[in-house]
C-alpha cells in the first residue's frame, strides 16, 4: 500500500502545482516531499523487519537495495524542494501566477526517480529511467541562458541515446529469460533464470545496459554531458541530478552484477573494475583543471560513480562499502550543490577564480562550502572517507592489490585537487567579487537539514542504516 | 502453417529488412531536412511491416498492436509534432551541415553496418531461425547508423531523427527476438517516442529563440578551457 501512495503523492502534487501560483506550488511540493520521506522511512523499517514488500499484484516491489535508493531519493527530494523555494525566487524574480513549469516538472522528476527502484518489471524500470531525463530536461534549461540550453540539449540527446541502447539490452535480457524457460521479468526472476540463459545473450544484454545506463550514470568516457548539465541547472536541481539521478541509473546496472555472477560469469568483476577505474581516473585528472565550482562537484560525481562500480567489482565485503558509498555520495553531494547554490546566491558567480576569502565575506556560505568540500573529497571523519576506507580495506583483504592501488591513487589525486580549489575559495585573499545578496531562510533551513547527515554519518552510523547497508550488500552479492 | 506460406513470409520480411537498412543509410546521407523526415517515416513503416509479417508467422497479436501503434506514433504523430514545434526548421531549404562530407559518411556507415553483422553472428548462431538472423543484424545496424547520425549531424532536427531511427533499430531487433514482448513495446512506442519528440522539439524551439539557430553541434560554450 505504502508503495502505491509513494507514487501517487508526487503525481497529485504535480497536478495541483499546475493550478496554483509558484509560491503555493513550492509549499505544496515541500509538504508532498515530506510525506514521501516519512513513507519511505516507514517502508524501510518494514522491509528490514519483515523482508521484501510487494503491492499491486507484484508490479511494485521493494527489497533492501531498492529501499536504500528510495530513501535517498526521498530525502534529497525533500531538502531540494525546501531549497528551491528561496533559490528559485531569488534567481528568477517574484513568483508569477502559474505558467511556470518548475514545480510541476520537479514533482514529475521526483516521481520518475521514486519509480525506478520500486517498479518490479525491468521494462518499466527502463521507461522510468528514460522519463527521468524527459522530466528534467526543462529543469536543466530553466535558467534559459544559451549555456543552459546547450547543457540541456547535450543532456537530453546523449542520455536518450544511452536509453535506446539500454532498451535493446533490456530486450536481450527478456529474450534470454524466454530461452531459459520464462518466468516473471523482474530482477528476482532474472537472477533465478540467469544460470540457464545462453551466455552470449546475457552478455549482449549486460553490455548494452552498461553502456546505455552508464551514459546516464555519468561513467567515463560517456560522461561528457554531465558537467554541463550539472553546472547549468538551478542548484536545487543539480542536487537531485548529481546526488540521486545518477544513482538511480547506476542502480539498474548494479542489479545485473548478481545476475552475472549467479550465472557463473565471473568476468563481470573485471568489467565493473575497469569501467569504475576509468571513471575515477578520468574524473581525478579533470578535477585538477576545473574552473567552475559547480563543474568541480559534477566531476566529483563521475569519480564517485566510478568508486561505486569498483566497489561492486571487488565483491565480498566491499559490497557493504558500495552501499555505504551510494548513501554517502547522495547525501554529501546534494549538500555540496546546496552550498554551491548558496555561493551563487551571495556572490552571483560560479567561477572558482572569482571566489576568494568567502569565509570573511559570507560566513554561512563559506562554512557550507568548506564542509561540503571536505566531506565530498573524502576527508576523515566524514562518511565518504569511511565508505572509501571500507572499500579499500575489503579490496586488500580480497587480494585485488592493483585495483586497490589505482583506486587509492585516483582518490588521493581527486582529494588534493578539490582541496586546493576549496581552500582558495574559502580562505584566499578577498578577491574582486562583491557580495550581492544574503541567503533566503528556506535555503538556510535546507542547508542545515542536509548538513546533519553529512556531519553525523561519518562518526555515528545509526544501527538501522548499518543494517540497511548490510542487507543491501547481501542483495548485491546475490541473496534473494 | 504450410511451408510455401512460411517461406513467402520469410522473403517478405527479408525484403523489409533490406529496405529498412537502406532507409537508415538515407537518413545519414539526405541533404534536406524534410527528406530526412520522409526517410524516417518510411523506416517506421518498414518496421511496422516487419512486425506484421512476423506477427502473422508466429501468430502473435502483440506484434499486430506494435505495428498499429508504430504507424500511429512514428509515421503520423511524430511528423505532426515536429510540424507543430519546429516548422521553420523543417521547411528550410538549406543543406544540413555535417561534420563529415556525405561520401565519407556513407563509408563509415557501411563499416558500422558490417560491424553490426559481426557482433550479431555468435548470437544468431544460437538456433533461432531466419527471422532472428535478419532482424537482429538489421536492427543493430539501424541502431548504430542512428547513433552515427546523431554524432555526424550538426543540427537539432536531424539529431532527433537519428535518435528516433535508433529506436526503430532497437524495435526492429525486438520484434524478432521477443515477439511476445509484454507491454513494454506498446508502452514505449505509444508513450516514450512522442514525449521524446515533444521535449526535444520544444527544446529546439527554445534554442532557436535564444541562440538564433539550431546548429547544436556548434554550441560549445561549455567545456574545460
Amino acid at each position: 500500500m505504502a508503495l502505491i501512495v509513494l507514487l501517487l503523492i508526487p503525481t497529485a502534487v504535480a497536478a495541483c502545482c499546475l493550478a496554483v501560483s509558484r509560491r503555493a506550488a513550492g509549499i505544496l511540493t515541500v509538504i508532498g516531499a515530506a510525506l514521501v520521506l516519512i513513507l519511505a522511512t516507514r517502508l524501510t523499517g518494514r522491509v528490514l523487519g519483515g523482508g521484501p514488500r510487494v503491492a499491486l499484484d507484484g508490479w511494485l516491489s521493494s527489497d533492501p537495495l531498492s529501499v536504500l535508493i528510495l530513501l535517498l531519493v526521498a530525502f534529497v527530494g525533500f531538502v531540494a524542494a525546501l531549497f528551491s523555494i528561496g533559490y528559485v525566487d531569488r534567481r528568477h524574480g517574484a513568483p508569477v501566477a502559474a505558467k511556470d513549469g518548475y514545480y510541476p516538472l520537479y514533482n514529475l522528476f521526483l516521481l520518475s526517480m521514486l519509480a525506478v527502484p520500486i517498479l518490479a518489471n525491468i521494462a518499466l524500470v527502463w521507461i522510468s529511467v528514460a522519463l527521468t531525463t524527459l522530466a528534467s530536461a526543462f529543469l536543466v534549461a530553466y535558467e534559459d541562458t544559451p549555456e543552459a540550453l546547450e547543457a540541456a540539449w547535450k543532456y537530453v540527446v546523449l542520455t536518450t541515446l544511452g536509453a535506446v541502447i539500454a532498451l535493446l539490452g533490456v530486450v536481450f535480457l527478456y529474450w534470454g529469460m524466454k530461452l531459459a524457460g520464462g518466468g516473471p521479468f523482474t530482477w528476482a526472476g532474472l537472477l533465478a533464470a540467469a544460470p540457464k540463459m545462453p551466455p552470449t545473450v546475457l552478455w549482449m544484454g549486460f553490455i548494452l545496459v552498461l553502456v546505455g545506463f552508464g551514459t546516464k550514470a555519468g561513467l567515463a568516457p560517456m560522461h561528457t554531458w554531465l558537467p554541463d548539465a550539472h553546472s547549468q541547472a538551478p542548484a536545487s536541481i543539480c542536487a537531485l541530478l548529481s546526488g540521486v539521478e545518477t544513482t538511480t541509473a547506476l542502480y539498474a546496472v548494479l542489479r545485473l552484477f548478481p545476475v552475472l555472477t549467479n550465472a557463473g560469469q565471473t568476468e563481470a568483476q573485471a568489467w565493473f573494475l575497469v569501467f569504475g577505474l576509468v571513471s575515477t581516473g578520468a574524473a581525478a585528472l579533470l578535477l585538477v583543471y576545473v574552473r567552475d565550482f559547480k563543474r568541480m562537484f559534477a566531476f566529483s560525481t563521475v569519480e564517485h560513480m566510478g568508486i561505486i562500480m569498483v566497489a561492486i567489482g571487488l565483491g565480498g565485503q566491499a559490497h557493504f562499502g558500495a552501499a555505504y558509498q551510494i548513501a554517502a555520495h547522495a547525501l554529501v553531494k546534494s549538500f555540496c550543490f546546496f552550498a554551491a547554490g548558496a555561493v551563487v546566491l551571495t556572490l552571483g558567480t560560479q567561477e572558482i577564480a572569482s571566489v576568494r576569502g568567502l569565509i570573511r565575506s559570507s560566513p554561512p556560505a563559506g562554512m557550507a562550502l568548506l564542509l561540503g568540500g571536505l566531506a565530498i573529497a573524502g576527508a576523515p571523519p566524514f562518511a565518504v572517507f569511511m565508505s572509501e576506507f571500507a572499500i579499500l580495506k575489503a579490496g586488500l583483504a580480497g587480494g585485488h592489490y592493483l585495483a586497490v592501488g589505482l583506486l587509492a591513487l585516483f582518490v588521493v589525486v581527486a582529494f588534493c585537487a578539490m582541496m586546493r580549489h576549496v581552500n582558495r575559495m574559502v580562505f584566499g585573499q578577498a578577491g574582486p567579487a562583491p557580495v550581492v545578496g544574503d541567503l533566503p531562510a528556506s535555503c538556510v533551513v535546507a542547508l542545515v537539514l542536509s548538513a546533519i547527515p553529512v556531519i553525523l554519518f561519518g562518526v555515528y552510523l545509526p544501527s538501522g542504516l548499518d543494517r540497511l547497508f548490510t542487507a543491501a550488500a547481501a542483495v548485491l552479492g546475490g541473496a534473494p | 502453417m504450410s511451408d510455401p506460406v512460411a517461406s513467402y513470409l520469410m522473403h517478405l520480411n527479408a525484403m523489409a529488412g533490406g529496405l529498412f537498412l537502406l532507409a537508415a543509410f538515407a537518413i545519414v546521407a539526405t541533404r534536406q531536412m524534410l527528406g530526412c523526415l520522409r526517410w524516417f517515416v518510411v523506416q517506421a513503416l518498414l518496421l511496422a511491416a516487419s512486425a506484421t509479417v512476423i506477427g502473422i508467422a508466429v501468430g502473435s497479436l502483440h506484434l499486430a498492436i506494435v505495428a498499429v501503434v508504430t504507424v500511429v506514433t512514428k509515421a503520423m504523430a511524430t511528423p505532426w509534432l515536429l510540424r507543430r514545434t519546429v516548422r521553420r526548421e523543417l521547411y528550410s531549404r538549406r543543406e544540413i551541415s555535417q561534420v563529415l562530407n556525405i561520401p565519407t559518411s556513407l563509408l563509415v556507415a557501411a563499416a558500422l553496418a558490417l560491424l553490426a553483422y559481426a557482433i550479431v553472428s555468435p548470437v544468431a548462431a544460437l538456433e533461432t531461425g531466419a527471422f532472428v538472423e535478419i532482424n537482429l543484424s538489421v536492427g543493430l545496424a539501424g541502431l548504430f547508423l542512428g547513433a552515427y547520425t546523431v554524432a555526424v549531424r550538426r543540427e537539432a532536427v536531424p539529431q532527433l531523427l537519428g535518435l528516433l531511427a535508433m529506436e526503430n533499430g532497437a524495435f526492429f531487433a525486438a520484434v524478432s527476438i521477443a515477439p511476445d514482448l509484454p507491454f513494454i513495446a506498446e508502452l514505449t512506442v505509444a508513450f516514450d517516442v512522442p514525449v521524446t519528440t515533444l521535449v526535444i522539439g520544444l527544446l529546439t524551439r527554445r534554442i532557436h529563440e535564444r541562440v538564433g539557430g539550431t546548429s547544436v553541434g556548434l554550441l560549445s560554450a561549455l567545456r574545460e578551457k
